[in-house]
C-alpha cells in the first residue's frame, strides 16, 4: 500500500496544489483537545499534519514551542497516549500525520515498539530533530520495516553532499529550514530562500517542504510558489495561546489555518 | 579513539539538527589535522607553561596520608591552574581552534560558573567576543563567578527556561549556535556534547594525566593502585584517568 504522505503529495500535484503542513504539539492544552485541533485542521485545509511530541529538552525550538511542550509535559502527555490518540484520529480520517520530535522520548520508548505501534494506530512518518541520517541507521531499519517514511531536515548552511544524502536517506519530502535558528515567527525572509530551495531541488527529487518561522498567509502564499509544501508550527501555538478557553482555541486554529490555505491558492 | 562516527560503544554520537551538522563536519576535520600539527600544539604547550601556570605540582599529602593510614596519597593541584580549575587546559586549547577557525566570537554554557570564567578568561586574553549561558538558578548561586566573567568582558546570558540550570544553559547555548553558527565558534567545557567535543575535551585535558604519571614515577618509581577523582561533567576525571588507561 502507498504510504499516504507519498499518496498526499502526488494528488495535489496532479490539481496544482500546494501542500499545507500544520504542527501543532500532542497535549497543548490537552489530548482530547488535540484531537478536536487535528480535525478542525483537517476540515481547514491541512494537507498533512506535524504532531509534535513534547520533550524536556527542545533545543531547535524558540520560547513558542517550548512553551508549548513545557504545558503538555506538566499533565503528562505520554508517547502511548498520544498515540492512542492517532488511532481514534484515524478511524475516520486519511490526512497523513508525522510524528515530530526528538529522538530521546524515542529511543526510551523503544524504536521497535514506537515504529510497530505508530504504525498499527496510523502514523506515516516520523520526523527527529535531532537525528541526522548518519544517526538514523537503527530508527529506519524499524520504520521501514512498518512502511512509515523518515523526514530528515536541510538548512542553508547544508552543502550538496549533505543534500545529496538526505535525498538518498529521506522519505517522504524533505523539511528545508528556511533560517538559520529555532523555530518561531519570523517578520520575513531573506529573498535568496527561493534560490536556496532552487538547489536543493537540482539534487534531490523528493518534494521540498520549507518551515520554520512562516506565519502569515502572505509568506506561505510567497513560499509556496517555490516549494511543495509548507509548514506552519509556532505561529498556530500563538494563535492559540491568545484565544481564551478550548472551543475558542480550535475555533481560532480552523480559522487560521484557512486563511493559509485559501492564500497558497491564489485567494486572499 | 571513537570509532568513524565519533561513537564510544552506546555513547557519543551526533544527535543535533542539520543545521549544526555541518559545522561539526568542519570542526572535526579541522581539529583532526591540528590535533598533530607540532605548531599548534607547541602553541598550545606555550600557553598551558605560561599563561595557565603548568606544570601543576603532585604534592604528597603526608598529614592525610598519616591520619588514613593505609594509602600514600597524592593530590594533583590542579586548583593552581590560573582561574583556579582545571577548566583553563581545555578552554585554552579550544580558543586556540577557534582563532584559527576564523571565529570571532565564543559562546560557553557554565553551571557553577568556572567554566564560564575560564571562557571568559581565553577569551579575554585573544580578543574574541564571548557570551556564556547561565541558568537563572546558578546564577543567583554562583554570583562571585558571574561577577568575574563580567569583569573578564563576557556577557551573560542568563537562562530562564526548563529547570534554569546547566542543561538548560546548554540548550539556550545550542540555540544560539544554530543561529549565528557561521561566525561563533561553541567551547563546550564538559565531557558531552556532539563528537568531535568529548574527545577535544579529554585530549585538551588529559595533560592533567600525563604530567601525573611522569611526576609519580619520578617520586615513587612505579603506577598508582588508584586514581580518585571527582565527577561532574567529567572532564578533570577523563583527563587524569585517559594517560594511564
Amino acid at each position: 500500500m502507498m504510504n499516504r504522505i507519498d499518496q498526499k503529495f502526488s494528488t495535489l500535484r496532479h490539481c496544482g496544489e500546494k501542500v499545507l503542513i500544520p504542527f501543532v504539539t500532542a497535549g497543548d492544552p490537552d489530548l482530547t483537545t488535540t484531537l478536536e485541533i487535528l480535525r478542525i485542521l483537517e476540515q481547514s485545509g491541512a494537507d498533512l499534519i506535524e504532531l509534535g511530541v513534547p520533550f524536556s529538552d527542545p533545543m531547535a525550538d524558540g520560547p513558542t514551542i517550548q512553551r508549548s511542550s513545557e504545558r503538555a509535559l506538566k499533565h503528562g502527555t505520554s508517547l502511548p497516549r498520544i498515540l492512542e490518540m492517532v488511532h481514534e484520529f484515524r478511524r475516520d480520517s486519511e490526512t497523513p500525520l508525522i510524528l515530530f520530535g526528538y529522538y530521546n522520548p524515542f529511543l526510551c520508548y523503544g524504536l521497535r515498539r514506537l515504529a510497530e505501534e505508530g504504525r498499527a494506530s496510523g502514523l506515516d512518518g516520523v520526523l527527529c530533530v535531532d537525528l541526522p541520517p548518519e544517526e538514523s541507521g537503527e530508527l529506519k531499519r524499524w520504520t521501514s520495516a512498518e512502511g512509515l517514511h523518515n523526514i530528515f531536515l536541510l538548512s542553508p548552511t547544508s552543502d550538496v553532499g549533505r543534500i545529496r544524502l538526505v535525498a538518498r536517506e529521506g522519505g517522504g519530502f524533505i523539511y528545508y529550514v528556511s533560517v538559520t535558528g529555532v523555530t518561531g515567527a519570523r517578520r520575513r525572509f531573506e529573498a535568496r530562500l527561493r534560490a536556496q530551495v532552487a538547489h536543493v531541488r537540482r539534487y534531490a527529487s523528493l518534494p521540498i517542504g520549507v518551515g520554520f518561522g512562516i506565519s502569515t498567509p502572505q509568506q506561505a502564499a510567497w513560499i509556496s510558489s517555490f516549494s511543495d509544501a509548507v509548514v506552519v508550527g509556532s505561529a498556530l501555538i500563538d494563535v492559540m495561546e491568545r484565544a481564551d478557553g478550548k472551543r475558542e482555541k480550535v475555533k481560532r486554529i480552523g480559522r487560521f489555518v484557512a486563511s493559509l490555505k485559501r492564500a497558497m491558492n491564489g485567494g486572499s | 579513539m571513537p570509532d568513524k562516527r565519533g561513537h564510544f560503544g552506546l555513547y557519543g554520537g551526533r544527535y543535533v539538527s542539520e543545521t549544526l551538522m555541518p559545522a561539526l563536519v568542519e570542526l572535526e576535520r579541522f581539529y583532526s589535522k591540528v590535533r598533530r600539527n607540532p605548531s599548534f600544539q607547541r602553541e598550545f604547550h606555550h600557553y598551558l607553561r605560561e599563561y595557565a601556570g603548568r606544570e601543576t605540582p603532585l604534592y604528597f599529602a603526608e598529614r592525610l596520608t598519616r591520619k588514613l593510614r593505609g594509602a600514600k596519597i597524592y593530590l594533583k593541584r590542579e586548583d593552581l591552574c590560573h582561574t583556579g580549575a582545571h577548566k583553563i587546559n581545555n578552554t585554552l586549547g579550544q580558543a586556540l581552534l577557534a582563532r584559527r577557525m576564523k571565529k570571532n566570537r565564543i559562546i560557553a554554557e557554565t553551571g557553577a560558573g568556572q567554566h564560564g570564567v575560564a571562557t571568559a578568561t581565553v577569551a579575554a586574553m585573544f580578543g574574541l567576543e564571548c557570551e556564556i549561558f547561565m541558568g537563572k538558578e546558578d546564577v543567583e548561586r554562583q554570583s562571585l563567578n558571574v561577577f568575574r566573567m563580567k569583569l573578564l568582558g563576557a556577557k551573560l546570558r542568563v537562562v530562564e527556561s526548563g529547570s534554569q540550570t546547566l542543561k538548560d544553559a546548554m540548550n539556550e547555548a545550542l540555540r544560539d549556535w544554530v543561529t549565528y553558527v557561521r561566525n561563533t565558534y561553541y567551547l563546550i567545557g564538559s565531557v558531552a556534547g556532539p563528537h568531535p567535543y568529548p574527545m577535544m575535551v579529554r585530549d585538551f585535558q588529559s595533560v592533567i594525566g600525563k604530567e601525573a604519571k611522569r611526576q609519580i614515577l619520578a617520586r615513587e618509581g612505579r603506577l598508582p593502585d588508584y586514581l580518585v577523582a571527582c565527577v561532574g561533567g567529567g572532564s578533570n576525571s577523563i583527563g587524569l584517568f585517559y594517560p594511564f588507561s
